[in-house]
């Protein structure tokens, strides 16, 4: 007990010498935080649209505005021909192309019905399908404030009675914001880093330039050694996660609806998972650029399936497994869960049972394969 | 006096047995004795030394240091054992103060109550000790080490080629330390590469590819060398090492600094004629155990060779000469091993 009280000193003498790791453990946070949540946003805005209006009828010049008027959508040309508006999106330039036949007008009025041409770049699936619904809707609503759908209204007997109105409300994040989605996400890559990459880096730099041979004959033991190395990482991850706290108070105005207390013990589990981790990786690398490698590769695919970008539930089954096999996926539905929705212990149970199991494991895994003498 | 350092039949293979790094090594070094091991790089002096300091486990035998096995008793050994790897291996963002008190701490004592023991080393980096110890020189860097393998007063001190790298007015310094700390009674083993070292120490074992060829005293291995060795120079050294060589009396012949060593057959009772490829020799009746008549007789063949500026002395023979003869020797016995096996 006595030698961890050294290991400890000693390891935050080195933290604090190499200033390079500091200034990173202090702007990590805030640059991340400040920058990703805005540039992160998969709402989509500024949709590029192309028109090939073959009817120039009143009534296609009102669809017109009232698309233009939206503001999901940027007209950005008036093409002549489908060939002409097609080069649009060959040169990537407009992202959706709206075709009016010849003849809308009349056709709508006489024979109450009418087709319409959208034409959709799906180079990037997620902005062509929801532009493409966005479209759809509007048209949809233009479709029944036509005048001629509201002649018939006065006859009361031939209203068309299937019309319902859907009206809806957002819950636990009512503008529907996507970095109220994003932010505590953040936080999780946060200390997924620190976890992941500086224990793994740290260890494996004694083993590079040959200091665990000294500390290996002297009296230290393992788990003291392991332990030295794991709590200055701790604590620093959870320094970490009280400035990104801060400053999405302070940024976003995002405070946690949920227990401040519940949060941190759930960060502080989740951080001794990922020292687990890394810990591991130490384990079975010998140089630091091996390290680097090991990690980045596992963080990547954590950070990817963890459902920080993408919902997990629109995942393939499969995928949605392998994502039930990071810890990051489950720490980051814990965190919208405390901070959005205010959950509170008996709500996240399951989950921190998972994240505890992967600590349990993971850990066990590392001083198992973490031998003193080899 | 009894063996503070027993090693018996220590045999250690890397690669699942395909490297064979120490094979059957055994040798005993007593309590303050000053112990070197000689070897070439890759002899498996290294591997010695991380299973005395019991940070590798060997795939047989038994070594114990002061009483202890490495296996069994490991953590009596690491609070004995003072080990300086062969690489620097303090940590270098710490101060040359920091990384004393922390190795002192660690085992559970403090700079001032070693204080005599490392005095003499210490008072030399002293000026320097809030200098982080990656930015010391070779020399300092060393010192430093051996202050943090001696802090914990060990009764063992293991030094992993501690002068490799070091330049010679260091070394010369570091072998004078290690004299002091050998009067205090520590029994100290150390590697070296260089034969020049060797002589420094009490008694050294000469090791070829993880093979013990002698142990014995500096002075008794020299003596044991078994011809007259004779040192020759001419101005093509290289034509003439050739000449020597492709000469059938001629037992070894090597380069050996700016002259090249030779020891020819020593066969009194045999008078042989002398034939040589490119020139016919005069019989000569060749009785080697004077040494006028071998250097007459290498004066000769180097003269019928059309050498000029000839240079031919009898010579003491030293412990790289013993070291070259017993390495030809251990490399024929494992040649022959390896045709008996196939």
């Amino acid at each position: 007990m006595r030698n961890l009280g050294f290991l400890l000193q000693k390891e935050f003498r080195q933290i604090f010498r190499d200033k390079t790791i500091l200034a990173m453990i202090l702007a990590l946070p805030i640059i991340q935080l400040m920058i990703l949540p805005w540039a992160m946003n998969l709402n989509i805005k500024n949709i590029n649209l192309s028109i090939v209006d073959n009817d120039h009828s009143s009534y296609s010049q009102q669809l017109i505005t009232k698309i233009g008027s939206s503001g999901y959508f940027r007209i950005i040309s008036a093409d002549r021909s489908y060939k002409e508006a097609l080069e649009h999106i060959e040169n990537g330039s407009s992202d959706l192309i709206m075709e009016l036949p010849s003849g809308f007008e009349r056709n709508l009025v006489r024979e109450g019905k009418q087709t319409i041409g959208i034409s959709v770049d799906a180079i990037n699936g997620s902005k062509a399908s929801i532009g493409g619904a966005y479209l759809a809707s509007v048209i949809s609503d233009f479709n029944a404030n036509l005048a001629i759908n509201e002649i018939k209204v006065p006859d009361y007997n031939t209203k068309p009675t299937g019309f319902m109105e859907i009206t809806f409300s957002n819950w636990y994040n009512p503008l529907a914001e996507y970095k109220y989605f994003f932010v505590p996400g953040v936080l999780v890559l946060l200390l997924t880093m620190i976890g992941g990459f500086m224990t793994a880096l740290n260890i494996v730099r004694e083993k590079e330039v040959g200091t665990i041979e000294q500390i290996n004959v002297t009296p230290i033991k393992k788990w003291e050694f392991i332990l030295g190395k794991l709590i200055p990482f701790w604590i620093i991850g959870m320094i970490v996660f009280t400035i990104g706290l801060l400053v999405i108070w302070a940024v976003y105005g995002i405070t946690s609806l949920g227990s401040l207390p519940l949060l941190y013990v759930v960060a502080g589990t989740y951080m001794i998972a990922l020292l687990g981790f890394g810990l591991l990786v130490s384990t079975f690398c010998e140089s630091q650029v091996q390290a680097m490698f090991v990690a980045f590769f596992f963080i990547l695919i954590f950070i990817l399936m963890s459902g920080l970008f993408t919902a997990v539930q629109s995942m393939p089954a499969w995928a949605r497994i392998i994502s039930g096999f990071t810890p990051v996926s489950h720490f980051i539905k814990i965190m919208r869960m405390i901070m959005l929705k205010g959950s509170g212990f008996s709500d996240i149970l399951t989950e921190l049972g998972y994240i505890l199991t992967f600590a349990l494991v993971l850990n066990a895994l590392a001083i198992w394969n973490y031998r003193k003498t080899s | 006096m009894p063996a503070t350092v027993s090693v018996q039949n220590l045999i250690k293979t890397y690669d699942k047995g395909k490297v064979l790094a120490v094979d059957k090594v055994s040798f005993d070094v007593k309590a303050g004795e000053l112990f070197g091991l000689i070897g070439a790089d890759g002899a498996g002096k290294s591997s010695i030394f991380r299973i005395l300091t019991t940070v590798l486990l060997a795939d047989s035998g038994t070594a114990t240091l002061a009483g202890y096995d490495v296996v069994k008793d490991y953590r009596e050994i690491r609070n004995r054992v003072g080990y300086m790897p062969g690489k620097f291996s303090l940590y270098q963002d710490l101060t040359i103060q920091e990384n004393l008190e922390f190795f002192a701490t660690v085992f559970g004592t403090t700079i001032e109550a070693n204080m005599d023991l490392i005095r003499d080393i210490y008072d030399q980096i002293k000026p320097f000790s809030n200098r982080r110890a990656g930015k010391l020189s070779g020399g300092m860097k060393q010192k430093l080490a051996l202050c943090c393998a001696l802090i914990h007063k060990p009764e063992v001190l293991l030094l992993d080629e501690p002068t490799t790298g070091v330049d010679v007015v260091s070394r010369k310094e570091f072998w004078e330390m290690l004299k002091k700390l050998k009067a205090q009674g520590i029994t100290i083993i150390v590697s070296t590469p260089y034969m020049d070292e060797a002589k420094r120490c009490e008694r050294i074992a000469l090791i070829q590819n993880g093979r013990i060829m002698s142990v014995d005293t500096p002075g008794n291995i020299i003596r044991a060398y078994p011809e007259k060795l004779y040192a020759a120079k001419s101005d093509n050294i290289y034509r003439l090492l050739k000449d020597f060589r492709s000469h059938p009396e001629t037992d070894r012949s090597f380069a050996f600094g700016e002259y090249i060593h030779i020891s020819l057959k020593n066969d009194p009772t045999v008078n042989r004629q002398l034939p040589t490829a490119n020139c016919q020799l005069p019989t000569v009746n060749l009785q080697p155990s004077t040494v006028n008549r071998q250097l007459e007789f290498l004066n000769r063949i180097a003269a019928e060779n059309n050498h000029t500026g000839i240079q031919i002395k009898e010579i003491e023979p030293g412990i790289e000469d013993s070291f070259i003869l017993l390495m030809s020797r251990n490399d024929a016995t494992t040649n022959l091993q390896k045709t008996t096996e196939k």
